[in-house]
């Protein structure tokens, strides 16, 4: 994503012209001085390696242990002390256009951003700040890499504090390039809160016997889907074969049932381990999920021992993603994600409900702008074409892999011959079984305000856009979509891809057509001050 | 955005006309051919990354003289009429391919020979645009013109081998507007 925020055209001058007068001059701030405390425990941290070294270099004489730490506490002192300087030398200013940090104990760096290019304003907490009460202050710009700014640690009251006024002043700001009103600038205190979602332990407890059991279910779709799969259950056989034989005479003394139990028992450490590591992951991850409405966007906090808390403007979420997985769909759980320009946690996409009921979806989504698809949507189906070609593509593979071996196994070992074409030969049923299957699956609908595509058999994942920011449209076709007349429409969408393979020639130019009527009528500009 | 003293944008911020052009140039219409300077300056760029390939089988012919069962020149001959196909046919078939259509409202690039794309971007979402020039471009006076718009998906669309005064206008037209459409 090298987009660096949108509007990027709009970046001229007037700016400028809108001064605020009534602010004075503003003030180069300090962070909190409890951030020394946290760079003092990181260098207590880092010397217990270096002192853990020279105790057991000098093998335990008296001098060694001195030597040791005398060592520690040079780079505790070290540390502090630079820690300190970095806390002395780091200032933010907040001012009337944009929020200026100035750096750096040697050589001092000075970045700005302009208000109106901060898309999120997200608080995070590690373990070791929140013990001291203390966040770090993101500032998402949409810049590509981990090159956002960001500022720590401030005290809990400063950071919302600073959240708060930023988007107050972006807001202004936007208000008034617009040139329209906007009713947001009036509210200064903090706007009520409308719930949308939260997560209970209930949820959580239920949410990560699902993480577990996924994890089993990868394992064993992964053995049971393609060729590779088959061998490492040759492999796995060969094994467990070479281990009997090994002790045979041992094994058979245990007697049998105590190989089921033994076996049993095997399998039961294995579930306990594996249920308490996605228990253990979604809890820290998601403890006291809540995410809601303020008149500034979607809010998100969750976290146990990070705890973040994260602002999605409104008009800035470009889709939405509904996703679930094989086990927890039999079961009516979804996931929900946001498309938007900024970064979450490295991923371009927000999570806003990590595991939820459709019915619980459904107003999030409103709340986003979007809908689900209605019942009486008109689906557009994947060409026929495209069915039979796929499975005809994918299935070519084991085919061919069943014409080589069964040459060479004809010509090597003909009594191998019916095993050794029959297992790819399956797996190209299958292969083509799975296309027909899948194409039945998947679909796309085209409404008044937005474009919707689904796709999937075991976990359906849909894929809902609004028709009026997407950014270009194209039809592209390969060499066989060329001779069969059908293409995938590829749409531009900011911060994801959005694309249906397989549409039939008219109905891909049909859909490009209606898309574009909608984007051409609208400016860019117009839809991000919205 | 950026005008501040501009009251509420009108009702329609497109004429009607634009949109009756925007739909007529959709999909099937025939697209303009790009300068016919393209094709040479493709037809070169072609030639120097043949010519080393060229070369290669020239010294790999001498080198093998008198060893290799093949007769002598079948390598060369071979490398030859595959860098003739390569430089002759091979750029006068993309450069066929390729084409663009500019509407009021919108900009469509087509090409590729086996594997077509077709792709339409609306003015109203063009981030920024660029006209560059090689060295090579700028001995044929054509030049390439790039839009950039904030989807993942056609990030930047490029449109090659357009005559330079050509682009120019085109990034001036859409620029043009571009400013209209945001204030």
């Amino acid at each position: 994503m090298s987009v660096s925020a949108p509007a990027s055209h709009s970046v001229s001058v007037p700016i400028t012209a809108k001064a605020p007068d009534a602010q004075p001059q503003p003030e180069p701030q300090r962070t909190a001085p409890l951030s020394v405390g946290i760079g003092l425990l990181g260098a207590i941290q880092n010397a217990i390696v270096p002192i853990a070294f020279v105790a057991f270099s000098s093998s335990g004489r008296g001098y060694g242990i001195l030597a040791a730490l005398g060592v520690g506490l040079a780079i505790i002192v070290i540390g502090g002390f630079f820690s300190y300087l970095r806390w002395r030398r780091l200032t933010y200013t907040i001012g009337a256009q944009d929020i200026r940090v100035e750096s750096g104990v040697l050589s001092r760096a000075a970045r700005s951003v302009p208000y109106e290019r901060i898309q999120d304003v997200s608080l995070e907490q590690k373990l070791l700040p929140r013990l001291f009460g203390l966040v770090a202050v993101k500032f998402e710009t949409g810049a590509g890499g981990g090159d956002d700014l960001s500022l720590a640690y401030l005290t809990e009251d400063a950071g919302e504090e600073l959240r708060q006024l930023i988007r107050e002043r972006r807001d202004a700001q936007a208000g008034a390039d617009s040139g329209t009103e906007s009713d947001a600038p009036s509210l200064s205190e903090e706007p009520a809160a409308e719930a949308l979602f939260t997560m209970g332990p209930d949820r959580l407890f239920t949410f990560g016997l699902f993480e577990f059991s996924l994890a089993v279910f990868a394992v064993l779709a992964g053995l049971a889907q393609y060729a590779d799969g088959f061998i490492e259950i040759g492999d796995a056989i060969d094994l467990a074969g070479a281990w009997f034989s090994d002790r045979g005479e041992e094994v058979a003394a245990l007697g049998a049932t105590l190989q089921i139990l033994s076996a049993l028992a095997g399998l039961f450490i294995v579930f306990i381990v594996g249920s308490a590591t996605g228990m253990i992951r979604v809890f820290t991850r998601e403890w006291g999920f809540l995410l809601e409405r303020t008149a500034r966007g979607f809010r998100r906090r969750r976290g146990l021992f990070t705890r973040t808390d994260v602002v999605m403007p409104i008009h800035r979420v470009q889709g939405v993603t509904i996703g679930t997985r094989a086990l927890r769909y039999r079961f009516g759980w979804h996931n929900l994600r946001f498309v938007s320009l900024a970064q979450d946690a490295g991923s371009s996409s927000h999570v806003v409900a990590p595991f939820a009921k459709m019915e619980e979806i459904r107003p999030i989504i409103a709340a986003a702008g979007f809908d689900l698809p209605s019942d009486n949507a008109e689906w557009h189906r994947a060409s026929k074409r495209y069915r039979t070609d796929s499975a005809i593509v994918d299935s070519l593979v084991f085919i061919i892999t069943a014409i080589v071996t069964g040459t060479a196994t004809l010509l090597y070992a003909p009594e191998w011959f019916l095993f050794v074409v029959s297992i790819p030969l399956v797996l190209a049923l299958i292969a083509a079984g799975a296309n027909l299957l899948a194409w039945r699956f998947q679909r796309h609908a085209l409404d008044a305000s937005q474009i919707v595509s689904t796709k999937g058999v075991l976990s359906p994942r849909s894929q809902i856009a609004t028709r009026l920011k997407l950014h270009s449209a194209e039809i592209a076709q390969g060499p066989i979509a060329r001779l069969r007349g059908y293409g995938t429409v590829h749409l531009g969408l900011a911060g994801g891809e959005f694309a249906i393979p397989g549409v039939p020639l008219d109905r891909a130019r049909e859909v490009r057509r209606e898309v574009l009527k909608t984007i051409a009528a609208t400016d860019f500009s117009d839809i991000e001050t919205s | 955005m950026e005008t501040t003293a501009q009251p509420a944008p009108p009702a329609s911020p497109i004429d009607p006309q634009a949109v009756q052009l925007g739909n007529l140039v959709d999909d099937d219409g025939e697209f303009t051919k790009l300068h016919p300077n393209y094709k040479t300056a493709l037809r070169v760029r072609a030639a120097l990354t043949a010519l080393p390939v060229i070369f290669g089988a020239m010294m790999l012919e001498g080198s093998l003289r008198g060893q290799s069962p093949l007769p002598f020149g079948v390598i060369i001959g071979l490398v030859v009429f595959l860098a003739v196909l390569f430089i002759v046919r091979l750029p006068s078939r993309r450069y066929h391919a390729r084409g663009y259509q500019i509407s009021s409202d919108r900009l469509r690039v087509v090409r590729g020979i086996l594997w077509r794309s077709d792709t339409v971007v609306p003015f109203g979402r063009v981030q920024h645009i660029d006209v560059d020039q090689g060295p090579l471009e700028r001995f044929f006076d054509i030049a390439t013109l790039t839009l950039h718009t904030a989807g993942n998906h056609n990030a930047s669309v490029n449109l090659p081998g357009l005559g330079h005064a050509l682009a120019t206008e085109m990034r001036e037209e859409i620029r043009a507007h571009i400013k209209r459409e945001s204030m």
